[in-house]
């Protein structure tokens, strides 16, 4: 008692003691402070200036492309054989695949997708829900390698026992397969804008005789739609940029076509394609490459543009 | 200070209306909630200890009490909003018009559409003022246009906040006051048409003057609806309430007339709470 009484009789002393002591490093210090946004702001400018470096590249590559096919060919032509001996360059056969590939991913997230995140935000008790949550995003760290071969040897057999006509390669099994895949994406994101909705809207809801579910659906939903919406763009990015999955089992035939059974060609999967046979630096075929990449670069572009636009339009502040 | 104020005033009242009155007063208005015995707990803490309480039809009813006395709990237990904390048990009864709505068999959905519920923080959706009121009147199967039209006139104009937003009705209700934000949240309450109303601290987080609004607004409603209001502030208990209880620790000390309570408490507790000797 008394040594403890006799410290804190001596501390204020020591205290600024000690300050003044350490007054002398202060103009390193200072000068550290200032130094630091400068070093801070060069930091940053490594990933902008690494993009505005993509982006030079791509357009003038692509536009060298374009002085040898026309722009009208490229974007309105529904045939691709760079590698024929009259070779014609029509980018629709891979727009058309990535887009069909897409929209059976987000036909089959979507749905999932919300339904999960309702579970987890609703219904889920708090220890479930801290076990299925980590679960789930777990399922996102899987290698899109596995997916697409996971899509080539189990999905597509199996949907040939209903589908008999279903090809070896085909559209629908990777489309199916890249949904499985941003599941956990739009779950997570989505539950993450549920939960932030403020409790007290469940209990305002409540308190007017609604059951669970016409709070989720009316109330919860509707306030955290700019966040689902948001993950539902995010998703739609993932499954257009994605490559492996559909390289794998959707194949490379650049069929101009709206049958799910047949194979068809993302313009991901072409790039792949193109860059890893031989094409010679400087020929068409490679300059194309650049031209679908940047049609590719402004198509993720505008989703993130509609989305920005849809988000803030939905947005319900609370 | 102020509470010995308003129990001067109190008993100047008290002179033109005798005691036995107000006794007789007590046996004459209907009960709408008679809670019998009630004990809850909060896993393994009592919250509420042997609660026995009537609630009148078209009265004012007033809780007080100390901060975490149960007053909350128990008016959250009115409408079994309480069963949205994990781990909460009852025991005992409260019949709402004869039946037991601590039953497992009574449909909490049809509870609340009877005893609404004002909240301490204004809780408008993040909707427009008129989807505000909407939503009520829509989850019990209103779909019709001209009435739901009707249902957002009158029961904005029976908060008496109209006036002041039929201008703006597809504005999110989020660009409201706090004042007009708790109005159109017991309007909201309104739309349905419930019979109680339970209202939580429902001033506390507004400033004097939308407080005297609100409280006008009670007198107003009293007329149709029987109010339950909990409240921190022993003044607003005095100026708007006809009946009062005092609770602590979980135990309902005292209830009667309000008159009475505050100027001829029974219990020594209530006195030394009504007085500010604690609290």
């Amino acid at each position: 008692m008394l040594v403890e009484s006799k410290r804190s009789k001596q501390k204020p002393v020591q205290v600024s003691k000690w300050i003044a002591e350490n007054k002398s490093s202060k103009k390193s210090i200072l000068l550290l402070e200032k130094s630091i946004p400068y070093f801070l702001f060069f930091i940053a400018m490594i990933s902008i200036l690494t993009t505005v470096g993509i982006v030079l590249v791509l357009v003038t590559e692509t536009y060298e492309f374009f002085t040898r096919v026309s722009f009208l060919e490229f974007f309105t032509g529904k045939v691709l054989r760079p590698l024929s001996q009259n070779p014609e360059f029509g980018i629709l056969p891979l727009i058309n695949g990535t887009i069909i590939s897409s929209v059976i991913a987000l036909l089959v997230a979507g749905p999932i997708g919300i339904m999960t995140a309702v579970y987890l935000s609703e219904y889920a008790s708090d220890r479930v829900r801290r076990v299925l949550k980590p679960m789930l995003e777990l399922l996102a760290g899987i290698p899109t390698i596995v997916y697409g071969f996971f899509a080539f040897t189990f999905v597509t057999p199996l949907l040939r026992e209903f589908i008999p006509g279903l090809g070896a390669t085909n559209i629908l099994s990777p489309g199916i397969v890249m949904g499985i895949m941003i599941i956990p994406m739009i779950a997570s994101l989505s539950e993450d804008a549920m939960s932030a909705v403020p409790n007290a809207m469940r209990e305002g809801a409540l308190a007017l005789g609604a059951t669970k579910l016409e709070v989720t659906f009316r109330v919860i939903i509707p306030a955290a739609l700019s966040g689902i919406i948001a993950s539902f763009v995010l998703g739609a990015s993932r499954a257009i940029g994605e490559t492996m999955i559909v390289t794998i089992a959707s194949g490379s035939s650049k069929n101009f076509t709206f049958d799910l059974t047949q194979s068809m060609q993302t313009m991901t999967a072409y790039i792949v394609e193109v860059s890893g046979g031989d094409a010679p630096t400087g020929s068409t075929i490679y300059y194309s490459l650049y031209a679908v990449a940047m049609t590719l670069f402004c198509f993720t572009l505008l989703m993130n543009i509609i989305a920005r636009y849809v988000s803030r339009r939905f947005r319900e502040e609370y | 200070m102020h509470s010995v104020i308003s129990v001067k005033a109190l008993n100047k009242k008290i002179v033109t209306s005798s005691e036995k009155s107000q006794q007789e007063s007590l046996i004459e208005n209907p009960i709408v909630f008679e809670t019998d015995d009630l004990n809850l707990w909060y896993s393994d803490t009592q919250a509420l200890k042997n609660i026995q309480l009537p609630i009148y039809e078209k009265n004012v009813t007033a809780i007080i009490g100390p901060s975490g006395c149960g007053k909350s709990t128990y008016l959250k237990t009115l409408n079994r909003m309480v069963e949205l904390v994990p781990g909460v048990q009852t025991s005992g009864t409260i019949k709402y018009r004869g039946k037991n709505i601590l039953d497992k068999s009574f449909k909490v959905e049809e509870l609340r559409t009877q005893v609404g519920m004002v909240f301490q923080k204004p809780n408008p959706f993040p909707k427009s003022i008129y989807d505000n009121i909407a939503y009520g009147p829509k989850i019990h199967g209103i779909r019709n246009k001209k009435i739901l039209d009707e249902i957002v006139e009158q029961s904005l104009r029976g908060a008496y906040i109209w006036d002041e937003v039929k201008d703006r009705l597809k504005q999110n209700a989020y660009g409201l006051s706090g004042g007009q934000q708790q109005r159109l949240c017991i309007a909201r309450c309104l739309a349905i048409e419930p019979d109680v109303i339970l209202m939580d601290e429902p001033t506390s987080a507004l400033d004097p003057k939308s407080t005297l609004k609100v409280e006008e607004l009670i007198q107003e409603l009293k007329k149709e609806y029987s109010i339950v209001i909990v409240t921190h502030n022993m003044q607003q208990a005095a100026r708007i309430s006809d009946y009062t209880a005092f609770m602590l620790n979980g135990e309902l000390v005292e209830f009667t007339d309000t008159n009475t309570l505050f100027s001829m408490p029974k219990d020594k507790r209530t006195e030394d709470y009504i007085t500010g000797r604690f609290g």
